[in-house]
């Protein structure tokens, strides 16, 4: 279950982590590939992955349950934690 | 929120945890015997009453919404308004409510009822946080269930390096009941970056630090204190000497809340004394946004910049304590910032004399932040119970005390010039030939505290005092 706190800030600054710098190669990475759920984003992704793997990167799949809607934050957590860069398959 | 309705008929609230809820079980049973529209709902065990049929409300969302403060209560409902309620049980008022003879004619006459859960004060902010609408108007920030809470807030940049409360709705909501203020009262404007702080916001970092809701009118006060021009708290963040505010609390709220004015009193180990400073603090960097390293350019700093707060020690002290000396009524609460570093102590295990100790003291207060410069700086000096008998023995009043002081605080300026003793600080030339006090007027602080063992006393030196830097602010703390 996740906890909801309130921010201690003044609120000129939104509440978020930094993000991390993008990596110059995806040498020993891992990818994240992230379908919205929108028709035919997973032919892009999976189109992607191929690439990807012919690579020698390593990917993992992940999937938002609607495009309607902002991903659940475990589904960021279990992203940020898991991959070092992520792909989003934006638009059908 | 919309409260929801009662069914039409009787309405019964009640919990297995009662034992006049179990005592009127065969009452319950009986009115539904007599073919009575009745509705009995349990608030902890949803088998209970066992020969009644029971609704579950150990949600307790309809307890809460109907004001439920006793079990049982009964409460008529018709057309889907309550029209009269009785608490406990009360033979006659039951049988005049339902409109019923011989109710429980084997019960005793009458047995007061037990708290309602809904009203219990481990659930009641909770309840109220479920289902009484926010008042609180602070930006929700969630954390992902997989991640570890303490992490995520300083990841967020929120912390001053220690763990900090998760600041949930429910645990804000609580430590705001230790004000009577209004959550959206402005309180102060915060710098470095000047924003306002409400009531909300101070609530928010005094749980982050770890406080507890009776402590938040000293937090309170104490960001007012600090957010003045007098305290300037912006040049005293700015600066790159190793200060920061530190909190001397006076009158009755010490002991209210705890806080410990006697052995290892400007250490660890009282959660008031080492959480009320903090609170300060975090609202500085959380609210004002004054970081290290941002505008916090101190080239050191010191241990106390997390927090640092102290009560005196009034009952054992041989004199009037701080607050009195600045105006106040020794019945007022009111909290003291002084701009200061860490404390230092001063060890004088010999002088029984108060001659003695008085110049010993001067001696030590003279190398306040340079023993060449001389009223720039103040200083405070926290005198220990022992050293402070010597004065007490002796019958020197706290003016007694500081007229001799002040004696021995006046220096050659000869030997504190810039190059005298081959040291190129000092005061200027200028002072050559006079004699020059070590503190300005009223530049030297006197609190009484400690254990009632140890020969020791501790001086907490000061920022650049007067208009270019902080002065001393007290403020009355609001009951």
């Amino acid at each position: 279950m996740s906890l909801t706190v309130l921010d201690p800030t003044n609120e000129t600054a939104p509440a978020v982590r930094p993000k991390v710098k993008r990596p110059a190669a995806l040498d020993g990475l891992t990818v994240g590939l992230l379908d919205i759920s929108k028709p035919r984003g997973d032919v892009f992704l999976n189109r992607l992955e191929d690439r990807l793997v012919e690579l020698g990167v390593r990917v993992e799949r992940f999937r938002k349950p609607t495009f309607a809607k902002p991903a659940p934050v475990d589904l960021r957590h279990e992203i940020a934690t898991r991959c070092d860069v992520v792909i989003e398959a934006l638009a059908d | 929120m919309i409260r929801p309705t009662l069914p039409d008929g009787l309405v019964v609230f009640v919990k297995r945890d009662c034992a006049t809820c179990v005592l009127v079980e065969p009452v319950l049973a009986d009115l539904r015997g007599r073919g009575r529209k009745l509705t009995v709902y349990t608030q902890d065990d949803p088998t209970f009453p066992d020969s009644v049929e029971s609704v579950d409300d150990t949600s307790l969302e309809l307890s809460w919404h109907h004001d439920i403060e006793t079990v049982p209560t009964v409460i008529v409902v018709d057309d889907g308004h309550e029209t009269t309620r009785t608490v406990g049980w009360d033979r006659e008022q039951w049988e005049a409510l339902v409109g019923e003879d011989e109710l429980g004619t084997d019960l005793p006459d009458w047995r007061p009822g037990c708290g309602s859960l809904s009203v219990d004060p481990d659930l009641a902010t909770g309840l109220e946080v479920r289902f009484g609408g926010s008042v609180l108007r602070s930006r929700r920030v969630e954390i992902a269930g997989a991640e570890d809470d303490w992490e995520a807030l300083h990841d967020r940049g929120w912390s001053d390096g220690l763990p900090v409360v998760p600041p949930t709705e429910e645990r804000v909501l609580r430590m705001l009941q230790g004000t009577t203020r209004r959550p959206d009262e402005v309180m102060a404007t915060v710098p470095p970056d000047l924003a306002d702080c409400t009531v909300e916001k101070i609530a928010v970092n005094a749980v982050l630090a770890g406080c507890r809701p009776e402590y938040l009118p000293v937090v309170i006060a104490a960001v007012e204190a600090a957010c003045t021009d007098e305290f300037n708290m912006h040049g005293l963040l700015a600066t790159t000497m190793p200060t920061a505010p530190v909190l001397i609390v006076n009158g009755p709220i010490r002991n209210r809340i705890g806080m410990n004015a006697g052995i290892n009193v400007l250490g660890q180990g009282n959660r008031a004394n080492s959480t009320i400073g903090r609170a300060l603090q975090l609202v500085i960097r959380n609210v004002g946004g004054g970081r290290p390293g941002e505008v916090d350019r101190a080239t050191q700093g010191n241990p106390a910049k997390l927090g640092f707060c102290f009560p005196e020690d009034e009952e054992g002290s041989p004199w009037e304590s701080l607050a009195v000396e600045r105006g106040f009524s020794p019945e007022a609460d009111t909290v003291t910032l002084f701009p200061g570093e860490g404390p230092r102590c001063v060890v004088d295990q010999l002088s029984r004399d108060p001659h003695d100790l008085t110049r010993s003291l001067a001696m030590n207060l003279r190398a306040t932040t340079h023993p060449k410069l001389a009223m720039a700086f103040d200083a405070i000096l926290v005198i220990s119970p022992e050293h402070a008998a010597r004065y007490r023995d002796a019958g020197w009043s706290k003016a007694r005390f500081r007229e001799e002081l002040d004696q021995y605080l006046l220096m050659d300026a000869d030997d504190m010039i810039r190059g005298a003793q081959g040291v190129a600080e000092g005061v200027p030339v200028d002072f050559a030939g006079s004699r020059i006090p070590k503190f300005r007027p009223d530049g030297l602080h006197i609190v009484h505290a400690g254990s009632g063992a140890g020969l020791f006393s501790m001086i907490i030196g000061g920022w650049v005092n007067g208009e270019v830097g902080s002065n001393c602010v007290t403020k009355e703390i609001p009951t």
